[in-house]
């Protein structure tokens, strides 16, 4: 009882299967138009990695003075909550 | 051929089936209001993460739909306006109505949470709750307050939408609930007034079996009255203007005219014009709520007060 490429049940569920592959290409279309949306509006899309980062902390207003070698010194802002 | 049918059983689920199974007729209610909520709100979100946003209110909305089919396919099986529906017609097995309604809510509530904010995807989760749970599995079948407290289900998508703008609730979001909470009583008991008998079938304790339909005459031209001062004052707050208080006044005055006749009805004039005022009244309860969100929509495109 081979298996026939055309078998009735495929002919039967071809609705169904159509239909489930339409709704997971539309799914996967829209997280990637929802990731050039949100990268296109400059969201943060890093978050909290368990450890802490200076790139992941909030802007702020005013710029640092330019006086220290910022890159390798302790970011201005104190580190707190979920960092530590 | 080989029939792989072992016996000759109902029809095979087709893809509308599963569609079917996410009520899309109350989802469309769902959406509008979302939309509503969400558009109006302060601070303009990106259109297709609003459009995201909508979409997975609705699959939440679609899975306590299905949450609903699935515990309540019994009660389905009885009543002739939902007979036809995929699990009582034995289409589509209340289990796999089940897996659908859970899969569907993590996925919207995740999504939502992706797309907009923790706290309006936290929002949708209660809601789903409050519809699978709240009103599906402990109210309806326990007190004929049922509608009452489950509207809150169909009311709480307005609020979801403004939260993902806003990621809070406002005053403004609050009487959009109230807008659709006190309208959804007298929407239901208007349709079970014409319904009756499928109600009394099923067992479900509908108040026009309760406690007689001459008191759900009374308890419709009731929250008629209830139902107004929150619509106009939703026009007095910064979402509001004068074309949504004109539109609101005027909708509300026919609500609640239309309740009056409603309860100055007997029974014997209703059953011997086929209930033709009930049915006139349901339907345009339909065109309240729709008319309402769609001046809010009308009225920010135009600019408040």
């Amino acid at each position: 009882m081979a298996l026939r490429p055309e078998h009735e049940l495929h002919h039967r569920r071809r609705g169904r299967n159509m239909g489930l592959l339409a709704v997971l290409v539309a799914f996967a279309a829209l997280v990637f138009g929802l990731t050039i949306a949100k990268i296109g509006n400059g969201d943060m899309m890093e978050g909290f990695d368990h450890q802490p980062r200076t790139s992941v902390l909030p802007r702020e207003e005013t710029p640092a003075p330019p006086a220290t070698d910022a890159a390798t010194t302790a970011p201005a802002t104190p580190i707190t909550g979920e960092d530590q | 051929m080989v029939e792989t049918r072992a016996y000759v059983g109902p029809e095979e689920a087709q893809f509308g089936d599963y569609v079917a199974l996410l009520k899309p007729r109350v989802m469309s209610l769902v959406v509008f209001t979302a939309f509503v909520g969400l558009w109006i709100a302060p601070g303009h979100p990106d259109p297709f993460i609003a459009f995201c946003s909508v979409l997975f209110i609705a699959i939440g909305g679609g899975a306590s739909g299905a949450l609903n089919m699935w515990y309540d396919a019994d009660i389905d099986a009885v009543m002739r306006r939902t007979q036809s529906r995929p699990v009582p017609a034995g289409r589509v097995t209340p289990q796999e109505a089940l897996g659908l309604g859970i899969a569907l809510s993590i996925l919207s509530v995740m999504m939502l949470g992706l797309t907009a904010n923790w706290f309006a995807a936290g929002f949708l989760a209660f809601t789903i709750f409050f519809y699978a749970v709240v009103y599906t599995i402990w109210l309806k079948r326990s007190t004929p307050q049922n509608i009452v407290i489950g509207g809150a289900a169909g009311a709480f998508p307005a609020m979801v939408g403004w939260a993902c703008s806003t990621g809070s609730i406002s005053l403004e979001s609050l009487l959009m609930f109230a807008l659709v909470f006190f309208w959804t009583p007298p929407h239901f008991w208007a349709l079970a007034l014409f319904m009756n008998n499928d109600y009394t079938k099923a067992g479900v304790p509908m108040l026009t079996v309760t406690h007689g339909r001459r008191s759900a005459r009374r308890h419709i031209f009731a929250y008629t009255l209830v139902l107004a001062p929150f619509a106009l004052w939703l026009g007095v707050t910064s979402v509001g203007g004068p074309l949504y208080l004109a539109v609101s006044v005027v909708l509300n005055a026919m609500f609640i005219w239309g309740g009056w006749q409603i309860m100055r009805r007997d029974e014997t004039a209703a059953e011997g014009d086929g209930y033709r005022v009930e049915k006139r009244y349901f339907r345009f309860s339909l065109y309240y709520t729709f008319l309402h969100f769609l001046a809010l929509l009308v009225q920010h495109a135009m600019g408040g007060w």
